[in-house]
């Protein structure tokens, strides 16, 4: 993967159109197709992609293995918050008609902002899986380098008994 | 006790969104003491709603929830009647039990750094669970069945040994295909009916009349459903899933997560598509009986073999799903109030007895059938506790285990079944044996090499919840009045065809081919 810069140059020219995209289809998601889930799953592969191409050192400077799981839980946060929020004044769980003024302002509130959380939760999942397979491999790969450099050793202390 | 009408108006919310709000809470504490206070508070409130939310439900009152506030069958509903306000009761109370127990008993069994998400998968189960309960929408089911499922696979492989993996993954298996049957079967309905609301559906099959698609999907949600509820073909998750999980999980899921996949059982088969289409036209009811009394055979009889406690619990489990199968299957009044009834006092023992080798196991680290030799001197009271929940299992009297079996021998003598009653005597007893093993092991003299020798008493926030069971377990058997109140009630309520929402979905397109 090193040496590999015709697969580097894609991933550069592409990457901050995958992540602007995301950002539309999360935004545009009321009025449009599209949505949290959806936008959330682009993002995180946009961050999948550029681990794969440059190295998971490079993606978890990004994400940390640290913050994501703080960053999926405050997504779920968001979205409870916000039918918490609307419960607090006066109607029922997620009724986002009692957020702002009018109703057709709340509704557009509320759901801007569960689908916000949405993403976000879904985003950091899809990133801390990817982080989660990446080390059990890694792992494997450190097992078997170790045990390949222990094999000459233990051969060599074998020749000196 | 008054609550302010705002709060009391929406207690079906809270009683999902308490428990939810607790396991972010528990993930974003991340520190394996503090997480269990968020999880334990929640508990508590939780089981508090359930008793308010049971109060009114035990008025025959049924409460509605639109949430969101769009009106069903266009949004999502609540419905809380009697039955599922009795499921709620049991779920939230094992829950809380258990997690009291948890506080010592996960500490000692689990690594430090899994701790919080431990009690994290925990809330989100019980999120899950409650949301199958309480939920009036039959999608909303198989959302809440999976939120469940995923955090109860989590619950399982945070076992202490590296078997509960393969336990887990076990689970896993047959679980996302009884889930995927569940889905197939709603597809089904939902193509023949283009609802998904409970009621709604009820009232369309009922106009409509039954087609093939109907049937089979009522067959692919019964399958689906008896995967999770572990009916005798489909049981073959349990007795490790239960064995391999922390002791004080092991207490939860027996108490708590076969009983709600019963309960959507009954609702799906008596409410939704009614005793005429279930057990008339498809004989689902013979289908169930016949696997009600395997799992009965075969739970029994495998458990009398078992060597390792909570192994052997768990396949006295299968053959109680098996009591409540058919107290199902028999369709009359009497045998869904035994049904009902059962689901409560199945708790209250199972959860008892599964605490009462939690405490074992925290002292010894160990729940062979071998090293429990002469617990019962170490360890007076939980072993005490242990014979008192085990001879509710059996269904001894003056004990919460022989009222509700009295009354599913009644319910099957009512149906001149007189083999069943007969198979319910047998089985019982063979129940006793199982038990005497375990209970004249703990009792006799131990080994100076065993590690029950020297054992003493576990600490008194493990004893506590076990002890208050047991006593449960006795006070139920006296006076069930509360509870069987809840259960006829809800036999009632199954008995009449269920009430439709007001206003009624659009018809499905006619053009969809």
């Amino acid at each position: 993967m090193r040496h590999n810069l015709v697969l580097k140059s894609a991933a550069k020219i592409t990457l901050p159109f995958i992540l602007l995209f995301a950002l539309y289809v999360q935004f545009h998601g009321d009025y449009g197709p599209g949505g949290g889930f959806q936008a959330g799953a682009i993002f995180g592969a946009g961050i999948i992609l550029y681990g794969l191409v440059f190295g998971t050192r490079n993606s978890r400077i990004l994400m940390s293995p640290g913050i994501a799981p703080v960053a999926a839980v405050i997504g779920v946060f968001l979205y409870t918050g916000v039918g918490i929020v609307s419960m607090l004044l006066g109607a029922n769980f997620l009724d986002y008609d009692v957020l702002a003024a009018s109703d057709v302002a709340g509704q557009h509130l509320g759901i801007l902002l569960v689908e916000f959380g949405v993403g976000l939760a879904v985003m950091s999942v899809m990133v801390i899986f990817f982080h989660a397979f990446v080390a059990t491999a890694e792992e494997d790969l450190e097992s078997e380098s170790s045990a390949q450099t222990e094999e000459p050793s233990d051969r060599r202390s074998q020749a000196d008994g | 006790m008054s609550l302010p009408a705002g709060l009391e108006a929406q207690l079906p919310a809270l009683q999902i969104v308490v428990p939810l709000m607790a396991a972010l809470i528990a993930a974003l504490l991340r520190h394996p003491r503090w997480a269990w206070w968020p999880a334990t508070i929640a508990g508590f409130a939780s089981c508090a709603i359930a008793l308010l939310l049971a109060k009114s439900a035990a008025r025959g009152e049924v409460t509605i929830y639109a949430l969101g506030g769009w009106i069903a069958p266009f949004g999502i509903e609540y419905r809380i009647d009697a039955l599922n306000a009795l499921v709620l009761v049991i779920i939230n109370f094992a829950s809380l039990f258990a997690l009291v127990h948890a506080r010592r008993s996960v500490a000692a069994e689990i690594r430090p750094e899994r701790i919080h998400w431990l009690y994290c998968a925990w809330m989100l189960c019980l999120t899950g669970l409650a949301g199958m309960t309480i939920t009036g929408d039959a999608f909303n089911v198989f959302v809440f069945l999976e939120i469940s499922s995923l955090a109860s696979y989590i619950l399982v492989a945070s076992g202490p040994k590296r078997d509960a993996l393969l336990a887990s993954f076990r689970y896993l298996i047959p679980g996302s295909i009884g889930a995927t049957f569940f889905l197939i079967g709603l597809g089904l309905l939902y193509m023949q009916t283009g609802t998904l609301n409970m009621a709604d559906i009820a009232q369309r099959i009922g106009e409509g009349g039954t087609d093939r698609t109907i049937a089979a999907g009522a067959l692919f949600v019964v399958i689906g459903i008896g995967v999770k509820a572990a009916i005798f073909p489909l049981h073959a998750w349990l007795p490790s899933a239960y064995e391999q999980a922390p002791s004080s999980v092991a207490a939860f899921l027996a108490g708590a997560s076969t009983k709600v996949s019963l309960y959507v059982l009954m609702r799906f088969i008596f409410d939704i598509f009614g005793i005429d289409l279930a057990f008339g036209a498809l004989d689902i009811d013979l289908l169930l009986m016949v696997l009600a009394i395997a799992s009965v055979v075969a739970g029994s009889l495998v458990a009398v073999q078992q060597e390792e406690v909570k192994r052997l619990l768990a396949w006295s489990s299968i053959a109680q799903i098996g009591y409540m199968t058919l107290g199902m299957a028999l369709g009359n009044p009497a045998g869904i109030a035994a049904s009902a009834l059962h689901l409560f006092n199945h708790a209250l023992m199972k959860v008892a007895l599964f605490l009462a080798i939690g405490n074992f196991v925290y002292r010894t680290g160990s729940s062979a059938l071998g090293s429990l030799v002469g617990a019962g001197r170490g360890m007076p009271w939980t072993m005490a506790a242990f014979v008192v929940a085990g001879m509710s299992l059996v269904g001894v009297p003056l004990t919460a285990g022989f009222v509700s079996k009295w009354y599913l021998l009644a319910a099957a003598l009512e149906r001149d079944l007189w083999p069943i009653a007969l198979l319910i005597l047998v089985s019982s007893v063979v129940a006793a044996i199982y038990l005497w093993r375990v209970a004249s092991a703990a009792y006799e003299p131990a080994p100076a090499d065993s590690p029950a020798a020297t054992i003493v008493e576990a600490p008194w926030t493990m004893l506590a919840p076990l002890l208050l069971l047991a006593l449960a377990n006795l006070w139920f058997g006296v006076d069930p009045s509360p509870v069987l109140r809840l259960a006829e009630q809800a036999a009632v309520q199954l008995s009449v065809p269920f009430e439709s929402a007001e206003i009624i979905a659009p018809s499905p397109l006619s053009d969809t081919n």
